[in-house]
């Protein structure tokens, strides 16, 4: 029994390393190791045949060529908006899954939103393509309706590339918006009716507050899904779809300039952390909080 | 002046096929204390719910402060609660809870500020505006949802089982609060709760609810001493109920076999004939207690019976006793002289009641339990 008890509250140092070695060696094999490979990398210059010195070049070369920043801060853009849109689409369906159906109703329309992530995200992509493609099925649906005189190029657009990104992050957006909205008492929302509050009120007042540390965690996963998404942009915006993890790609596969592609990667890394925390201040939140809740 | 300050006529609300609240009709008049009293499932909550705004009836018509209520939602009621579990706004401080609802109002904020703070002063609760909800303890929280409401000045406060969630001790204090409270700021109270004793200490009427049905409305001393139907007289207080058959009946008083050789007498209620299944419900301190042997000065009979066990509980102490020849188990009252405190397990002892503050009932059909 003294044995079970010390093994249960992790007494013994060697226990406890045992224990956390698999996360240890995730973090650090995966995560440190090539980050600081890549750190190395991104922070030297060529000058000839095996020959590097320390330098700021690579990140010099992304200020000096707008086609970079230019991207960067599209990217960063378009994120904010798509993530912005999936809150604005999932928020109606969380509330209809966490405080409408009941019972089986629920369950099977939380399994509606998670079906289409049985198939992977490049099949579904084409999917996409398949729609909308001037050869595909709404634009030939709406010439024969009568619409459009001529099949129109729905791919290759902006908003085409936003309603990919909307599609794949939906359920990552909705599943921590139904737990935090599951978790607010009915009660609370009949008592602010009660004291005289209307529909908008209940919202901003109550619901809102009770399911902000769940509104910011979907949005944090749909921020961080989005900018380093490489397919969805990819696919959907085609070659020019400017998106910056092509960009990290070109350079790493394409221009074979490792350095240049491994301070991109740190560019991005250091984009998402400070819109990360600058939302989180906006919201006035805590990080530990948000993720604590879920 | 007289007006009442809630009138229901003829309310009914189903569910499916399940008629919850059964055509009830009622009056709470103005600065009044009201309790619907009732077993879990009998439809008060549904009832009260509908007063609030929350459920519409499927027929009858609710009118508040003389005004009828059809199509007005809970947020338009002259109408407040107090929630079972409270719900106060836990993202809230205490001041904000209670400023809430004028805050919906449009009261400008210095005057709600000023409003919030003279009435949490009012309840005890002076200087707490800053705190947050869960620093408070049970009762606070409890004074907190009630500020909350009455700040609005409704003419009508909703109470559903405020009282449950908090423990023994402290519902007896906050009773004795609310009803302080009540006949400080005059306001019309409708509570509901199961608890017979709340709804006796707190009330001046109580409504005993069954089945969706009102059994009986009454003070709690026309409960307590002149029930109407079985229900209300097993309800309300303890009661020994012995079931038997009426052999004789002379005016009011019903002589009743219990079937298993013990005859009694007890006053009749309603329409009782010979030879009808009755039911008698006697409280414990209708019936005196006394040694065998010594001589009765008491003009009713006595019956003797042997002491099973003592409940000792202070002043609501009683005894538990077998009567000699039906066995049954009967509780008595013991006296607060002390007479009895020496009393023994397996002791003989003998009693007699009053006949009139013994009440009998035709027994109620099977279906109609």
């Amino acid at each position: 029994m003294p044995d079970a008890a010390v093994a249960a509250t992790g007494g013994s140092g060697w226990r406890k390393a045992l224990l956390m070695a698999p996360a240890l060696a995730w973090l650090g094999l995966l995560i440190v190791l090539p980050h600081a490979e890549l750190a190395v990398l991104s922070f030297r210059e060529q000058v000839g045949p095996r020959h590097y010195v320390p330098s700021l070049s690579h990140y010099r070369e992304f200020f000096h060529e707008p086609e970079y920043w230019h991207t960067f801060v599209r990217t960063a853009w378009m994120s904010i908006v798509a993530t912005s849109a999936t809150l604005l689409l999932a928020f109606p369906i969380a509330w209809v899954i966490a405080k409408i159906a009941r019972g089986r109703a629920a369950a099977w329309l939380f399994l509606a939103c998670m079906i289409p992530f049985w198939i992977s995200e490049t099949v579904r992509t084409l999917g996409w393509m398949i729609l909308l493609r001037e050869t595909g099925v709404l634009p030939t649906l709406l010439v024969k309706l009568g619409i459009l005189a001529h099949p129109v190029e729905f791919l290759y657009h902006d908003t085409t590339i936003l309603v990919g990104l909307i599609y794949t992050s939906m359920l990552f957006m909705i599943v921590p918006l139904v737990s935090s909205l599951e978790s607010l008492d009915n009660a609370l929302i009949e008592a602010a009716y009660d004291l005289g509050a209307n529909g908008f009120t209940v919202l901003r007042k109550i619901v809102i507050p009770h399911a902000a540390p769940g509104i910011t965690a979907g949005c944090i996963i749909v921020f961080m899904l989005t900018l380093g998404n490489y397919i969805t942009p990819t696919l959907l915006g085609g070659k020019d779809s400017g998106w910056f993890t092509e960009q990290i790609y070109t350079e790493f596969i394409t221009r074979f300039d490792w350095g240049q592609g491994a301070a991109f990667g740190f560019l991005l890394l250091v984009l998402s952390t400070t819109i990360v925390i600058a939302g989180l201040k906006l919201t006035g939140q805590r990080f530990g909080d948000v993720m604590g809740r879920q | 002046m007289n007006q009442p300050d809630l009138t229901a006529q003829s309310v009914v609300k189903r569910f499916g096929d399940h008629v919850a609240v059964d055509s009830i009709s009622f009056e709470v008049a103005r600065g009044s204390f009201f309790s619907i009293l009732g077993p879990s499932g009998c439809g008060k909550t549904t009832l009260l719910r509908m007063i609030a705004g929350f459920l519409a009836p499927d027929g009858g018509e609710i009118a508040i402060g003389g005004r009828s209520m059809r199509g007005v939602a809970p947020n338009r009621r002259p109408v407040n609660m107090v929630f079972q579990q409270l719900a106060l706004f836990p993202m809230m401080s205490v001041g904000e809870n209670v400023e809430f609802g004028l805050a919906r109002r449009g009261v400008p904020r210095a005057e709600r500020r000023r409003k919030a703070e003279a009435m949490l002063e009012r309840v005890g609760l002076a200087g707490a505006a800053a705190k947050r909800v869960d620093e408070l303890s049970g009762g606070q929280r409890q004074r907190v949802a009630i500020a909350r409401s009455l700040v609005l000045e409704p003419t009508l406060l909703l109470l559903d089982e405020p009282l449950g969630a908090l423990d023994l001790k402290l519902r007896e204090h906050m009773k004795i609060e609310l009803k302080q409270l009540q006949a400080e700021f005059g306001t019309t109270f409708v509570y509901i709760t199961h608890d017979q004793s709340e709804a006796l200490v707190l009330s001046d009427h109580v409504g005993v609810m069954n089945h969706g049905r009102f059994e009986q409305i009454g003070t709690p001393q026309d409960l307590y001493y002149r029930p109407r139907t079985p229900f209300v007289a097993g309800f309300v207080g303890d009661s020994n109920r012995l079931a038997g058959r009426a052999t004789g009946i002379d005016g009011d008083r019903v002589r009743v076999d219990t079937g298993d050789g013990w005859i009694v007498e007890a006053r009749r209620a309603g329409e009782v004939a010979s030879a009808d299944a009755v039911e008698v419900f006697l409280r414990p301190e209708a019936a005196t207690l006394s040694r065998p042997g010594e001589a009765s000065a008491a003009p009713a009979a006595t019956h003797e019976g042997v002491v099973e066990s003592l409940l000792f509980d202070g002043a609501k102490s009683a005894v538990l006793l077998r009567e000699r020849r039906s066995r049954r188990e009967v509780r008595i009252a013991l006296p607060q002289t002390g007479e009895f405190a020496d009393l023994k397990t397996g002791e003989a002892v003998a009693f007699h009641f009053d006949p009139a503050r013994a009440v009998c009932f035709r027994a109620r059909r099977d279906g109609d339990a």
